[in-house]
């Protein structure tokens, strides 16, 4: 397929010597997901703010909406992305095509039709009531197939590698393939009401369904939103300042002990619960120990930039790998904070730990991510991006957007927690519930407007990337105008 | 071996992956299986309390699911003295035992419901539920009103069977209803029966007449029959006190 002998294809050249054409594809649709996924997220902000925004209608209430932000962002930018990264990746870093044209597109419908489906299917009112894998029976196979596709494509790539040597970054690509596939498969075992019915019922209950499903949630976060991230940073940044990875021996201590710690922390989102002390005990120590492995690999992105720091002052993408790893060692360190027994007992069914996950989720996933696409995109189309500017200002609203978001809810979060457990001077309760939901207010008004600003940073990116499309084409048929003619004049 | 091995074989990278990260969770999930004080027995006169639901309150529990009610309510009280007077006795693994999935939640937006049952009347929660500002002026909830509609129960049969099939103990045959019989007592084992689910539940909405609508069984009805259960099971009058406290 890949040998046909078409003159003149209208983006490039006639046969790449890499697959592009996939990682083209995904990048568009992990910019459309961010776009809509970050809006869905503005919204809900705004119902906790504004409840009047539900409006009455069943399918944009909170709670049907919520599981569509964070399945829009996780999976549908987070996930496109890393598709997008890695398929480049390991076609460069092995210096050969991607194994199979066709299994590649195929991974990107399944994934995009799994996202859209699972999307429409939450507002619908269909999901499994479990965060993160709310996605319905029939959608957790399409993933599983697709997954496997996946697998079978980055293995048979690194197989008819030419170079002798497995590059860092595709060792957290394969350890987050491989944990994702674990996790999902383990995770989303159910029975259907019946063969035709979308709904289903988890095959776990009670305590071990929750150990089940925090070892899934936590790791989501460890392998699917830090391992793969990972990996894109062991890519982009050495490739952006044009420096080698700043320890090699670093990068392999790091790797095996993360992805050995991330398994065993799920159980610090059970503290206090119904769940066996001695599990919650045991996965509070892991997390403790997480800290180092995720410090290793901030400490080797940021000493990989440092000697280009000049850069900071000129180049745009630098910045937002500099702001990522910052956030990325801001939320390990408070991660870890977050699983002591005794800070948990504050923070936990507060904003605080949904500020945290935005840290994470904004400030590391979202930012390395917008520095490797800024990379990736003018390489992709052959040109460069549209506007520099606009890069500056996606910067800046962003880095200021989760500084204001994740404010807020540092004071919602703890000062929830310091109301809900308030005594007066008889023993009794200070505060009642629902004086600590008017007390949200204020911040949840100050979290959407940080979330707006994101969005709208975003959003630059989307107008900015389709100009610089639109820019590439034009340049190309201009190209293509000038041989004909000459073709014509010879 | 050298770790340029790994490095330069995928094979190998590989496996040696599957095994690292295979072990924290094989650890700490697998036993949680064969512990058997991770689930507490709760026996009053020789009776298991905490029971299956009965087929009205499980589809008001689909429904719980369906809203996503555990995005903003968490179902697991915690052992501190300001949740035990705001909610009450601290939740038990065996609370939750017959519950797929699980829904302790993560985060409390609103208050915890672990234990809301009975602690409000069925006309409180239908005008709470269809708008919740006309009786807490600062609640964010949202309204709803749509569930004032009638509820689906034809699949009922269907679902009791799948949740069988995952453990729960919904009987089809005489002697699974006499082993009901002897652990929960005839007025619970009546409910948990598969063939007689349509007319239990009918006969359950028209007795509690949860949504104060006579006429039609509306998905109001099953909410509020599930949210009326929440945490009424374990009479802690009958246990001496610390005596869950063994099992944690």
């Amino acid at each position: 397929m890949v040998a046909s002998s078409a003159p003149v294809s209208t983006t490039s050249s006639p046969v790449e010597q890499y697959n592009y054409d996939i990682v083209r594809k995904f990048t568009i649709m992990a910019l459309v997901w961010g776009v809509l996924g970050m809006t869905a997220g503005v919204w809900i902000a705004s119902e906790l703010a504004w409840p009047f925004l539900n409006f009455d209608i069943a399918e944009i209430t909170f709670g049907r909406l919520r599981p569509v932000h964070t399945t829009l962002v996780i999976f549908g930018f987070g996930g496109s992305a890393l598709f997008a990264t890695s398929y480049y990746i390991v076609q460069r870093t092995c210096q050969t095509r991607l194994f199979s044209d066709g299994a590649a597109n195929f991974t990107f419908w399944g994934w995009q039709v799994a996202i859209l489906a699972a999307a429409i299917s939450y507002m619908l009112g269909y999901t499994q009531a479990r965060e993160y894998a709310e996605m319905v029976w029939p959608i957790d196979l399409l993933i599983a197939v697709t997954w496997v596709v996946y697998l079978v494509i980055y293995v048979m790539t690194l197989r008819k590698r030419s170079q002798p040597h497995i590059y860092v970054a595709n060792w957290f690509f394969i350890a987050f393939i491989l944990a994702t596939a674990l996790l999902h498969i383990f995770n989303n075992m159910a029975v259907p009401v019946h063969m035709f019915s979308l709904e289903s019922y988890s095959l776990h209950a009670g305590v071990q369904d929750a150990m089940t499903q925090w070892w899934y949630g936590h790791n989501a976060v460890g392998f699917f939103l830090t391992a793969a991230f990972l990996g894109m940073m062991y890519y982009f940044i050495p490739k952006q300042v044009g420096r080698p990875v700043y320890s090699y021996r670093l990068s392999i201590i790091h790797f095996w002990a993360l992805i050995f710690l991330y398994m065993w922390v799920g159980g610090h989102h059970l503290h206090w619960t119904a769940l066996p002390d001695w599990t919650s005990t045991l996965a509070a120590g892991f997390s403790i120990l997480l800290l180092m492995p995720s410090w290793g690999g901030m400490i080797n992105g940021i000493m990989t930039l440092s000697g280009a720091w000049d850069k900071l002052r000129t180049d745009p993408i630098i910045r937002f790998m500099v702001v990522s790893l910052s956030f990325y060692g801001m939320s390990t360190f408070e991660g870890p904070l977050m699983s002591l027994k005794s800070v948990n007992a504050l923070s936990h069914y507060t904003d605080w730990t949904i500020g945290h996950v935005h840290s994470g989720a904004l400030g590391w996933v979202a930012m390395i991510s917008f520095g490797s696409f800024y990379h990736l995109i003018p390489r992709l189309w052959g040109t460069k991006m549209y506007s520099e500017k606009l890069i500056f200002a996606h910067f800046w609203l962003a880095t200021i957007g989760i500084v204001v978001y994740i404010s807020a809810l540092w004071v919602a979060g703890i000062g929830q927690g310091l109301l809900l457990r308030a005594f007066d001077e008889y023993g009794n309760l200070a505060y009642t519930f629902i004086e600590t939901v008017s007390f949200l207010h204020q911040p949840y008004v100050i979290r959407a407007f940080g979330g707006t600003l994101f969005l709208t940073g975003t959003i630059l990116m989307g107008y900015n990337t389709l100009m610089t499309i639109l820019k590439a084409k034009k340049e190309q048929a201009e190209i293509e105008a000038k041989i004909a003619a000459k073709l014509a004049n010879a | 071996m050298k770790h340029e091995t790994i490095e330069t074989n995928a094979g190998w990278l590989i496996a040696l992956t599957l095994i690292v990260i295979s072990i924290g969770g094989l650890v700490e999930i697998v036993p949680l299986y064969f512990i058997d004080s991770t689930i507490e027995e709760v026996k009053v006169e020789n009776k298991d309390t905490i029971h299956p639901y009965s087929p009205l309150q499980l589809r008001g529990r689909d429904i719980y699911q369906r809203e996503g009610c555990y995005t903003c309510h968490s179902q697991m009280i915690r052992p501190f003295r300001d949740e035990a007077l705001r909610y009450g006795h601290y939740s038990l693994a065996a609370e939750s035992k017959f519950d797929h999935p699980f829904q302790w939640g993560s985060k409390r937006t609103g208050p915890d419901l672990a234990r809301v049952g009975k602690k409000y009347s069925n006309e409180w929660h239908v005008q709470h539920l269809i708008a919740p500002r006309s009786v807490v002026k600062e609640s964010i909830m949202p309204n709803y009103g749509f569930l004032m509609k009638p509820l689906q129960y034809k699949n009922v049969r269907d679902r009791m069977r799948a949740l069988k099939l995952v453990g729960v103990p919904y009987s089809e045959s005489t002697e699974e209803y006499e082993a009901n019989v002897k652990r929960f007592g005839e007025d619970i084992a009546k409910n948990l029966d598969i063939l007689h689910a349509e007319e239990n539940l009918l006969a359950q909405a028209a007795a509690d007449n949860y949504d104060g609508n006579a006429k039609d069984v509306t998905e109001m009805d099953a909410l509020v029959a599930y949210l009326q259960l929440l945490g009424t099971m374990v009479d802690f009058s009958k246990f001496d006190e610390g005596h869950f406290a063994k099992f944690r």
